[in-house]
């Protein structure tokens, strides 16, 4: 069980809480949605449940335990902007290997071409650049995956194909997947349980 | 040979003669092979300390940080060319001065770039990527940081070429630089100086113009090779 | 007011160091916009849609080459007419704030935009001030800077920046990226309302949800080629053409959330013939020989063989 247990944050010691005092549970092979309007944290609370940043109060912690500091982090997340995840000059190769070298399964299901592997970032599109960021991430060593607005910018095709094989790997792998998305019928499509950011710490609705 | 003394410029001899018969031409190619020389070695060497203070200066950050970038601010406000001078005096002169002075000094401008670039990357998004996927903080420099870094050290080393040569010139037509034995370019115009009154021209504009030629060539160069190490702009 | 037909862009570029080649990112691209109708031209990302928009603005890079016919109000549009219409009588919403001077105050910003129209400097504030009041902006935006403008507040100053040049044709490229359901909602009726007056604009957009709330009719794009011309209530009444368009359609997480699986083909790999055989279910063999026209079909342009009339 992931957990986020009465999670508090700040930008410094003078600016507004973003993220005040939220707490919630995402079990393995669960899907979990979050859902706010902007300004609500939504981001902030994913990069804290994957150690991207500290929480001023409150933990994190998979059974019981916090978040490793080196290695390999079980909790993977995956940015709404591609572009901004992957290293500019690296060719896609470069790329994939860079977690552990994905199963040639999930890249087909994801739609990779072998023909990108020799290709730079600013060659694929969006949707070609996201399918390469989340291939990364899809092996054996990740349990639990946020995925922050994931396919927010890509058409409504390349989304249904990146969730197909998203979900396929969770359910087969019993992987607990946090869902932030504004669109209420994805979620709706996609989770078990959704979570509303906008009614306190821990409402939740179906 | 001495027949064919202080010769203007010719099919037999390009770039003329000058008043010990020798051809200006081939002088002139010597001097800049010569001053290329000289200006690679300082440059290279400055290059590398620029190199070195700006990478550590974006990675550690903090306090190392804020003292290197008060010496290079320093070095920007004093006025180049008597550095440049004292600095080779102080050493005594000769190819030795000129390569420790023209090193010493031009250091700075890569060293904000390098930083700027270091800085950049240390704090972009896939840099937190990799160490969330487990990569240790010499794997990230070695993979994410170098790639980066290196066409702005080659593009700036290319760069840095012209001014050191540049400099060299100007310190041996002063003469602390080379010894007024070697053919530097810096020679050839000192000596040159002597002749203008007597109408020998060419003596000083031929290897002043080839001068200017090669380091335009220098410049075109590493603005080209900008161009076509980022595969962004490499494309159309 | 606006007919394109049979665009073609292609680019030449340096592969590897120093050898070019040439790549055709749009093919036959036929398009049309009337005043008063809001076109919402739908695709992909890489298909080719925000070079439509540069090509009618004349901001495409020295490396393309443009080959067809764009006919605006009656004429041909060449680079220098482009130039010429341009800020004045065609505009350009522009996708984020990022697109502003971050140095400069908002209400200077639209103000010179106003000017470069055409309108005197006191015109062009009156203007300004006119078009902030008209979308409920407060009195003092404008003297704000970009990055003090809230998420919705700047929608609003980004759709005034075309409003105040009086353009006659408004090209909205991806007006809503990843925005909250309310933001799209408010943004996209702003731009109903510039159509009602009479403009005509073009929404670009990969989000056909947002297209279809406001669209009269929608222009699919594929792998940089127009597949299909349909009207916006075509999408829920069951009356698409392509098979693109249909598997679009059926991929939204509101129907069945199912893909057709394979890539849009990348401009240096196009097909000798139709660009979506190699994934399109009712292939056969004359799909692959050449490449469909687009022809009418029940009130609506479609590129395919196989479509019914």
């Amino acid at each position: 069980m992931l957990k986020g247990n009465n999670l508090w944050f700040r930008y410094g010691n003078r600016q507004p809480w973003v993220v005040e005092d939220r707490s919630l549970v995402v079990a393995p092979g669960e899907v979990l949605g979050l859902i706010a309007p902007s300004g609500y944290g939504k981001t902030t609370l994913g990069k804290l449940l994957a150690g991207y940043l500290l929480p001023a109060k409150g933990t994190v912690t998979i059974e019981g335990r916090s978040l490793p500091k080196k290695g390999y982090c079980p909790v993977q997340l995956v940015f709404q902007n591609p572009e901004l995840s992957v290293n500019s000059r690296w060719r896609v190769r470069q790329l994939l290997q860079e977690g552990c070298p994905p199963d040639p399964a999930y890249l087909e299901a994801l739609g990779i071409h072998p023909g990108w592997l020799s290709r730079y970032p600013h060659e694929l599109s969006g949707g070609e650049l996201q399918r390469i960021a989340i291939a990364r991430i899809l092996n054996p060593s990740t349990q639990y995956l946020i995925a922050d607005e994931m396919t927010a910018m890509l058409d409504a095709n390349t989304q249904a194909l990146i969730w197909q094989a998203v979900l396929s790997f969770t359910a087969k792998q019993q992987v607990g997947l946090v869902a932030i998305s504004h669109d209420a019928s994805l979620l709706q499509k996609l989770c078990d349980r959704t979570l509303m950011l906008a009614d306190g710490p821990s409402s939740t609705a179906l | 040979m001495l027949t064919e003394r202080n010769q203007p410029p010719s099919w037999m001899h390009p770039f003329g003669t000058d008043w010990l018969g020798r051809d200006m031409l081939r002088r002139s190619l010597q001097g800049l092979s010569l001053s290329l020389r000289v200006g690679l070695l300082a440059a290279s060497v400055s290059a590398l300390i620029g190199t070195g203070l700006g990478l550590v200066a974006g990675t550690v950050g903090g306090w190392v940080d804020a003292v290197i970038i008060w010496i290079i601010d320093v070095f920007f406000s004093l006025p180049h060319l008597v550095l440049l001078i004292l600095i080779a005096f102080a050493v005594g002169g000769g190819t030795k001065g000129v390569i420790i002075a023209v090193a010493l000094t031009h250091w700075t401008s890569l060293a904000r770039v390098i930083r700027a670039e270091a800085l950049q990357v240390s704090s972009a998004d896939y840099v937190q990527l990799s160490r969330r996927l487990g990569k240790p903080s010499l794997w990230i420099a070695r993979h994410h940081m170098v790639p980066h870094i290196m066409p702005q050290l080659l593009v700036g080393l290319i760069l840095l070429f012209p001014h050191a040569i540049l400099h060299e010139a100007a310190l041996s037509f002063i003469g602390i630089g080379l010894s007024p034995h070697l053919p530097a370019i810096g020679i050839i115009l000192a000596e040159s100086m002597r002749h203008l009154s007597t109408g020998y021209w060419w003596l000083g504009v031929m290897p002043g113009v080839l001068l200017l030629l090669s380091v335009k060539a220098f410049d075109w160069l590493g603005e080209n090779v900008r161009s076509l190490l980022d595969p962004k702009t490499s494309q159309g | 007011m606006l007919s394109i037909s049979n665009l073609g862009i292609t680019f030449t570029q340096y592969d590897q160091g120093l050898r070019r080649k040439q790549l055709t990112v749009i093919t036959d691209l036929d398009l049309d916009v009337q005043a008063g109708e809001v076109v919402a031209v739908v695709g992909a990302s890489g298909s080719g849609k925000s070079l439509l928009a540069h090509a009618l603005l004349g901001i495409l890079p020295e490396n393309a080459a443009i080959s067809g016919t764009m006919n605006f109000q009656g004429e041909t549009l060449t680079l220098e007419r482009c130039r010429s219409l341009r800020g004045r009588t065609i505009a350009l919403i522009p996708q984020s704030i990022g697109y502003l001077d971050p140095l400069m105050r908002v209400g200077s910003q639209v103000q010179r935009v106003a000017q470069l129209a055409g309108c005197s400097k006191a015109e062009a504030k009156a203007s300004a001030n006119r078009t902030f009041a008209r979308y409920d902006l407060p009195e003092d935006v404008g003297d704000r800077y970009p990055f003090q403008l809230s998420g919705g507040m700047a929608r609003r100053v980004l759709v005034s920046t075309a409003v105040v040049t009086q353009a006659q044709l408004v090209i909205a490229d991806e007006p809503t990226p990843g925005l909250h359901p309310d933001v799209v909602k408010e943004t996209l009726s702003h731009l109903r309302e510039l159509a009602t007056e009479g403009r005509g604009v073009i929404l670009i957009t990969h989000d056909i949800e947002a297209a279809l709330q406001i669209a009269d009719r929608v222009a699919v794009f594929y792998a940089g080629t127009t597949v299909e011309i349909a009207a916006a209530q075509d999408f829920s009444s069951d009356n698409l053409r392509h098979p693109y368009t249909q598997a679009l359609w059926r991929s939204l997480p509101q129907n069945e959330f199912v893909p057709v699986p394979g890539n849009q083909p990348s401009p240096e790999q196009l097909p000798t013939g139709c660009l979506f055989s190699d994934r399109c279910s009712w292939v056969s063999e004359i799909c692959n020989a050449e490449r469909p026209q687009l022809r009418k079909v029940r009130e609506g342009w479609v590129r395919c063989v196989h479509a019914e009339g």
